[in-house]
């Protein structure tokens, strides 16, 4: 007979009553499999999608973080050019005055030197006026006294010194000149 | 089961119908294997079933070895693969079951029960193993067994002894007289026939899922006869499609296990009301 058949023949039980050896071995079996996964496995992947999780948030958050910046920045550098801008309007604004005032004073400078130049000028040309008046004046009396002297035949000369013809003839010319200006 | 000596097995010979050999059809007989080692009467045998359970496990831990040994922030497809069965138990079953917070330190036995359910059961349609492990009332049993004893013994622990008795019977005051009735019936219900039923929901499942494909492939061969010819047609056809349905069953089940197991923890665990 065959074996199988033998086997049929004998045992059919209660398919509901468990054997010891297969409980025991289904024990092992799936004692080996929790064993596996809990210990080692299983908290190996565990800390892997942790990991990515952070990984994920924490990329989103640097990226907020690095806009954040960005932004601050840029407000930052918005500040500084309004400023330098400003400054650079308000330098332009005091060179403008400064040079301004430079300018008159150059100017007022240039003035009180010309009349300063004319004054001295005019203060030669009278003082040279007056020399030559005076020695005009000389020449001309001498002269008109050496005329009239040699007119008149006699010396006039000690007496025109001594009376002050010549003076007074030519302060009438003068006074004729201012006259006549 | 009776031992008829008439009977044999369709593969170990050439019995066709009109042949006047009856149909060998399969039964509980089915479900015994000689040992491969050992002799079957000294309770130190080794046999087929034992030899696929033994293999399961190692099929489970070398496939999670090879994915979760050295997993990767960015994944491989391996890792994805196994990462995706992981991520479905511990968050489409266990989190929403127990919760994220509870029910986080059930995760890897969850886990661990369901691909051990799934690859017992997947036995059955895999080429020269063929044959579900948990068809055979002992592997689902373990299990049962365990599950009871985390659940049991967490409620004890969450609610004291009265609180846990309180718990397992459901007793409510409001009910009167008829809450010691109730309190029976909810203490034999909860403490006995449970594990019972999530044992044999499991193997009756698969019993008879191996059963079906078993008398449709003998079928198949036996038919092959004369006018028969036809009829083993239609029988070839019907393994096909049973073959796809178990394939189908047999994740179900391993998925309502697992469904079952946390449900009782979470029993477990929820506040007596």
């Amino acid at each position: 007979m065959n074996p199988l058949v033998q086997l049929a023949a004998e045992e059919a039980e209660n398919p509901l009553i468990p054997p010891i050896p297969e409980l025991v071995i289904g024990l092992i079996a799936f004692l080996i499999v929790f064993g596996f996964l809990a210990k080692k496995l299983l908290p190996n992947i565990n800390k892997v999608l942790e990991e990515r999780r952070e990984a994920i948030e924490g990329g989103i958050e640097k990226a907020d973080a690095a806009q954040t910046e960005a932004q601050s920045v840029l407000e930052q550098y918005k500040a500084q050019l309004a400023e330098a801008r400003h400054e650079a309007a308000r330098m332009r604004q005091e060179a403008q005055e400064q040079g301004a005032v430079i300018l008159q004073e150059m100017r007022a400078e240039g003035q009180r030197q010309r009349d300063e130049i004319v004054a001295a000028g005019h203060a030669q040309i009278e003082a040279d006026r007056k020399a030559a008046a005076a020695a005009l004046r000389q020449d001309v009396g001498k002269l008109a006294t050496d005329l009239a002297g040699k007119l008149v035949g006699e010396s006039l000369e000690d007496h025109a010194r001594q009376s002050g013809t010549v003076d007074r003839f030519l302060d009438e010319l003068e006074a004729k000149a201012e006259a006549v200006r | 089961m009776s031992a008829d000596p008439t009977q044999v097995l369709a593969f170990e010979t050439d019995c066709h119908i009109f042949d006047g050999c009856g149909f060998p059809a399969p039964g509980l007989h089915s479900f015994l294997f000689e040992p491969l080692w050992g002799d079957a009467d000294s309770n130190l045998y080794f046999n087929k079933p034992m030899l696929l359970a033994l293999l399961g496990s190692i099929v489970i831990v070398g496939f999670f070895w090879a994915a979760f040994r050295k997993p990767k922030v960015v994944p491989g497809k391996l890792q994805m693969v196994a990462e995706t069965g992981y991520d479905f138990i511990r968050r489409g079953i266990v989190h929403e079951t127990i919760g994220k917070r509870e029910g986080e330190k059930y995760v890897p036995l969850v886990v661990s029960l369901f691909f051990f359910v799934w690859m017992m059961n997947l036995w059955s349609i895999i080429p020269v193993a063929q044959f579900p492990v948990t068809a055979i009332i002992a592997y689902p049993a373990v299990l049962a067994a365990i599950v009871y004893i985390v659940w049991v013994s967490l409620t004890f622990k969450r609610h004291g002894f009265v609180g846990a008795f309180k718990n397992f019977t459901g007793y409510d005051k409001s009910l009167g007289a008829v809450a010691y009735l109730a309190a029976a019936i909810e203490l034999f219900s909860n403490l006995l026939v449970r594990p019972f039923t999530h044992a044999v929901r499991l193997f009756a499942n698969m019993f008879a899922g191996h059963t079906l494909l078993l008398l449709f492939t003998l079928a198949s061969w036996y038919l092959l006869n004369g006018i028969g010819f036809a009829y083993a047609g239609v029988s070839f056809l019907m393994t096909i499609v049973m073959t796809a349905f178990e394939l189908f069953v047999q994740a179900l089940q391993a998925y309502v296990f697992v469904l079952l197991t946390c449900t009782y923890i979470q029993g477990a665990l929820a506040e007596h009301h």
